[in-house]
């Protein structure tokens, strides 16, 4: 066997077996095996995960060294205000949210403006699993392998005009399925956007999964994208419209405070955030242990190959 | 009594210690323990700022004898809130931990809490007490500056997401302790008790 090969078939083995032992490790829990106190967050977690297998081909350009965050951490540790605040409350409230019947907009400055639903979307084209590191703005990060393909895929569809140059991502604002809703923290629906030419990135995620499964609620379900050269806040979960535009899109944490968050917000380890140091992240569930020492922060969180040059000529202190 | 209360005033730590040795600080085990610590910082601030509004509610001074112990565990969980910041985000590097200081408002409000803590830890025995004379009661005022740096400092925190309900409740929970000093609302206090 060559050892691609073998990296290969290591890569199909590994969510798989990991999948497995996470569902002895809810069944176990669930039983009360862990002590009755973690019990109901386990099961609040398989309640809130609506898991179906997905098919996806790893694609060998994504693979890291670094491990897989757990499916544990990955679903349970989230930031979607739309369910809370806390890190916890996405696993905890996000069962109301309705991820069937589901379509995506797609309109604005675009040739063939079109509505799809979650099933033309899941069958646009074939489905990947890419192993992509996660960065939080707030400093802590994960490796999740998500599956999805690239948005450029489904943008070529469309076909965007020459006067498009921002393509903008409006996510669900429902009342009655988010319970996040009643604060007023960020003006709803929450919005994100990317230059036309980072939507179009091949690395630019469309999202429908991840470690094989369909995307559990609180990660994003049923569809979001993935933007892993830019803090996570970038990567707009629960997407209901895409519309290309002119001008550059207002985003929710900008327009939040333009000064902690800006439109750009690539991980940059020399930029950093007013509050705090970007230099290094805490990666959850570090396998040297709770206590472990964070890490360097890497430029583009260690894409800056692939993207680097979108932004040449660009000062990033500028345009953070 | 006394025993008891410091044997309370621990049950955060065992707590912590606990879930430490159960795997059960979550994702984030630093961030857990921080904001554990930081939390429990500002309740004990607010218990010793409310011994003696409960004083003049009740007309007893049993509540002062308990003040000097609360007080020192507002010292306590603050001085592990600022170690763990210091070792497991600062690596102990203390230009580095200035920097910060300087440049965060934040941490600017954190560490001056932390710091006017120090004279007041300091001096809390009965014979600095004796020493000071008057100027212990005057230097003892300082808690009422350090609640409002250390709401600042939570404040600031949680303003960078916008996620401000807590520490809301726990802004006007001072607020009103802080109320208790007016001498007027504090002649009407003592009043009440006195029907």
């Amino acid at each position: 066997m060559s050892t691609n090969e073998q990296k290969r078939l290591s890569q199909e083995i590994t969510p798989k077996a990991v999948f497995e032992r996470r569902r002895d490790l809810i069944k176990h829990a669930a039983a009360g095996a862990f002590g009755l106190a973690l019990a109901p967050w386990f099961s609040r977690e398989a309640l809130a995960s609506n898991a179906q297998k997905l098919i996806a081909t790893p694609n060998p350009n994504f693979v890291l060294k670094e491990e897989s965050t757990s499916y544990q951490y990955v679903t349970g540790y989230n930031n979607f205000y739309e369910f809370g605040t806390d890190k916890s409350d996405p696993a905890a409230n996000a069962h109301s949210l309705q991820t069937r019947p589901w379509t995506v907009s797609i309109e604005g400055l675009v040739k063939k403006p079109m509505t799809l639903d979650i099933d033309a979307l899941l069958k646009l084209a074939p489905m990947e699993e890419r192993i992509y590191r996660m960065r939080c703005v707030e400093g802590w990060s994960m490796v999740i392998p998500w599956d999805g393909y690239s948005l450029s895929k489904l943008l070529n569809q469309v076909q965007p005009l020459g006067s498009a140059k921002y393509v903008e991502f409006i996510t669900l604002a429902d009342r009655k399925q988010m319970p996040g809703l009643k604060s007023q923290i960020i003006d709803w629906p929450y919005r994100e956007g990317l230059r036309l030419d980072e939507a179009m990135n091949p690395l630019t995620l469309l999202t429908f999964g991840l470690y094989g499964e369909t995307l559990p609620k609180q990660n994003g379900a049923p569809v979001r994208i993935v933007v892993p050269w830019k803090y996570g806040f970038k990567s707009a979960k629960s997407i209901v419209k895409i519309r290309l535009t002119e001008e550059m899109p207002k985003t929710s944490w900008s327009q939040f405070d333009a000064r902690e968050y800006g439109f750009y917000s690539n991980v940059n380890p020399l930029v950093d955030h007013p509050r705090w140091s970007q230099a290094t992240e805490r990666r959850i569930g570090d396998s040297k242990g709770g206590f472990a020492p964070k890490i360097k922060t890497q430029m583009f969180n260690g894409y800056g190959d692939q993207v680097a040059s979108m932004y040449a000529g660009m000062d990033l202190k500028k345009f953070y | 009594m006394k025993l008891l209360i410091f044997l309370l005033a621990l049950l955060p730590l065992d707590r912590l210690i606990w879930l430490g040795f159960t795997d059960g600080l979550g994702a984030n085990p630093i961030e857990f323990i921080t904001r554990s610590t930081g939390t429990w910082a500002l309740v004990f601030l607010c218990l010793t700022l409310a011994m003696t509004p409960l004083r003049l509610l009740t007309n007893s001074t049993t509540w002062i004898r308990h003040r000097r112990m609360l007080g020192l565990f507002s010292f306590f969980y603050a001085s592990l809130h600022f170690a763990i910041w210091l070792w497991l985000d600062q690596d102990f590097d203390l230009i580095e931990m200035l920097k910060d200081v300087v440049k965060r408002p934040f941490i600017t409000m954190g560490f001056i809490s932390l710091v006017l803590l120090f004279p007041l830890a300091l001096t809390s025995t009965h014979s600095a007490q004796r020493k000071l004379g008057r100027r212990w009661a005057h230097l003892h005022r300082l808690i009422y500056l350090i609640a409002c740096t250390a709401i600042l400092h939570y404040w600031w925190h949680k303003a960078g997401k916008n996620d401000l309900d807590t520490v809301t409740i726990y802004a006007v929970v001072l607020l009103l302790l802080l109320c208790c000093r007016i001498p007027y609302i504090r002649k009407l206090l003592g009043k009440r008790s006195t029907i």
